[in-house]
């Protein structure tokens, strides 16, 4: 059994005191009244292109990525590399549609996606699917977090049995949902500056000292079995691994300003203006991100899974233990306080904005939709509120009582899902064209279809699709979503004729998609 | 949607994604060891070479194409 690391610890939790006094503190920054639903949901819609950047971050690169990427990296070697592709996917996909779904949702007060559809499309239906979708992909993302907290306080030796080894991450929890309560997301928004810098210092010192300790890259990849330095080389009648990494990283980008945390975020920029600038900027964390993947490499070079100072945290967390023993390996003590903390406050970040972006579906779309149409403003502030704390304790109950590897795979499914939203949500920004009902059925096909292909390939993310003898393994998610455009384009005329004689809803006008 | 396209108009700026796009989308290209720089095999250095390149060609349409 490990001991506990005391310097560690109390730098640990002396920088996670000092973010709970910033979460609560926070509700003061420019002040708004926190029983109006934008106020607290959105921040106002009153943060600049310098905060958009740290809450998208924060949204983006999660205590989860930290964990799981590197770890991805030491288990299957080059294949973990396509989180950088996808890095580079997202911000092209950024800079030209959310700025016109920042314009629309503005104009009309719209705080989610479902928002959007509803307005855009007008069946109500149609907005249901995408809020179902949101908030069932979303529940699972949460409680991945925790498994970020849980890896790094069992690293620091913290360990017990039955209820006491769960303690540290009740009260991590507990914190966490007290100050989204009281502030809103203006306490993510604060706390992911403090968490940033956290993670840019322990990356470029893990990048910096390990290379300088092992003797260079050229010797680190050299000690690197030859299998994972590079993918495998496609054989006859298949693409392989070229198409995997490809279809992956389009896929998850594709993918990932479709959650609605990451909806949440753009949504509250202060301008279109705010949104483009950083997807310019933001590519400072892609690269902070391969350089995160590599570091799953220099895991294998170092030969750390084979020292018997930690066979009890692989035994325990498995690959996700790759990172927090490369750095109990390598820094003094203090610095690995600061670099957990930085893990563990990367996890509160995302799980808060990702309960409030729960919060505000359940609040908007389905509450003031079936349930009760005419709330005041401040009954649906405090139903929101409300909320993001039962999101928020349903994960933890989660992650306490149900297997890990039940969570990544819902959260491999949350994946699939949520990019079935896709021709609603983000070619809806660009046309009405298609038809409400048409969309409907587009989005169960593919969640349908999306579910079998995980299931037929034993809930991983890559379906090996055969046409004609030839093999094309790639992205679930990727393959039912051109499924359902395809049924969605098909079915909009046939539907489009039975409705003849009537136009199509849509409370929105071509103007309201530019700036002002 | 007609005025929309009158008032945003396309940009031929946009084609440096399009660009970004296809180089990173084709592994063959990169799945390579050599030329290794300062240890880092091909595979590793180009493609986090091509975040920041995707970085300059954002920055370089969102000044195109602004206003």
């Amino acid at each position: 059994m490990p001991e506990i690391n005391w310097t560690a610890l109390v730098i640990f939790v002396l920088l996670f005191g000092l973010i709970t006094w910033l979460g609560f503190a926070a509700a003061r920054w420019r002040k708004g009244d926190l029983d109006l639903l934008h106020e607290w949901g959105l921040g106002g819609r009153r943060f600049g292109t310098v905060v958009t950047w740290f809450l998208v971050g924060g949204d983006v690169y999660t205590a989860y990525t930290f964990v799981a990427v590197p770890a991805l990296a030491f288990g299957a070697g080059a294949v973990a590399f396509f989180a950088v592709p996808y890095t580079i996917l997202i911000y092209p996909l950024l800079f030209l549609v959310f700025p016109r779904l920042w314009n629309v949702c503005h104009k009309h007060g719209y705080i989610t996606a479902a928002d959007f559809v509803r307005g855009r499309f007008g069946n109500r239906w149609l907005a249901l699917a995408v809020t179902i979708t949101g908030i069932v992909a979303t529940l699972p993302y949460i409680a991945l977090q925790l498994v970020g907290i849980q890896v790094v306080v069992g690293a620091l030796g913290v360990t017990g049995n039955g209820l006491a080894a769960d303690l540290p991450l009740v009260i991590a929890f507990g914190v966490l949902a007290a100050f989204t309560y009281s502030s809103g997301l203006r306490a993510p928004a604060s706390i992911a500056i403090v968490k940033d810098i956290l993670i840019y210092i322990a990356t470029f010192a893990i990048i910096i000292v390990v290379p300088l300790k092992l003797g260079g890259f050229g010797k680190i990849f050299a000690a690197v079995p030859a299998g994972k330095v590079l993918l495998a080389v496609p054989g006859d009648h298949t693409t392989g691994a070229y198409s995997a990494y490809a279809t992956l990283a389009l896929g998850s980008a594709l993918a990932l300003f479709l959650y609605p945390h990451s909806m949440t975020a753009i949504l509250s920029a202060n301008s279109g203006h705010a949104i483009r600038r950083n997807a310019a900027i933001l590519p400072g964390y892609s690269f902070m991100l391969g350089l995160l993947a590599m570091i799953g490499l220099f895991v294998i070079a170092a030969g750390i899974a084979d020292m018997p100072a930690y066979a009890h945290g692989f035994k325990q967390y498995g690959s996700n233990f790759a990172v927090p023993a490369l750095v109990l390996h390598i820094f003094p003590s203090w610095f690995v306080g600061v670099v957990f903390a930085a893990i563990a406050i990367g996890a509160l970040v995302p799980a808060a904005i990702m309960s409030i972006a729960v919060a505000n579906l359940y609040t908007r779309n389905i509450h003031r939709e079936f349930i009760n149409p005419n709330p005041t403003d401040k009954q649906e502030a405090q139903m929101a509120k409300w909320v993001s704390m039962v999101a928020k304790l349903g994960a933890l109950i989660f992650i306490l009582f149900v297997p890990t590897k039940f969570a990544i795979e819902l959260q491999l499914l949350g994946g699939i899902w949520i990019i079935q939203t896709l021709p609603a949500v983000m070619l809806g920004a660009y046309t009405r064209w298609f038809n409400d009902w048409a969309l409907l059925c587009g989005w169960a096909a593919g969640t349908i279809a999306g579910t079998l292909m995980a299931v037929a390939s034993k809930l991983t993310p890559t379906f090996a699709l055969t046409l004609g003898g030839h093999t094309f393994p790639g992205y679930s998610a990727l393959y039912t979503v051109v499924l359902n455009l395809v049924i969605a384009a098909v079915l909009t005329p046939l539907l489009n004729g039975m409705r003849s004689g009537r136009a199509p809803i849509d409370a929105t006008a071509p103007a309201d998609y530019l700036a002002e | 949607m007609k005025d929309a396209q009158k008032k945003e108009k396309a940009s031929w700026w946009y084609l440096l994604f399009v660009l970004q796009f296809l180089v990173i989308l084709w592994p063959p290209f990169y799945n390579k060891m050599t030329p290794a720089l300062i240890g880092l095999p091909f595979f590793y250095w180009f493609q986090l070479l091509w975040v920041i390149v995707s970085a300059v060609f954002t920055a370089v349409v969102y000044w195109a194409t602004r206003g």
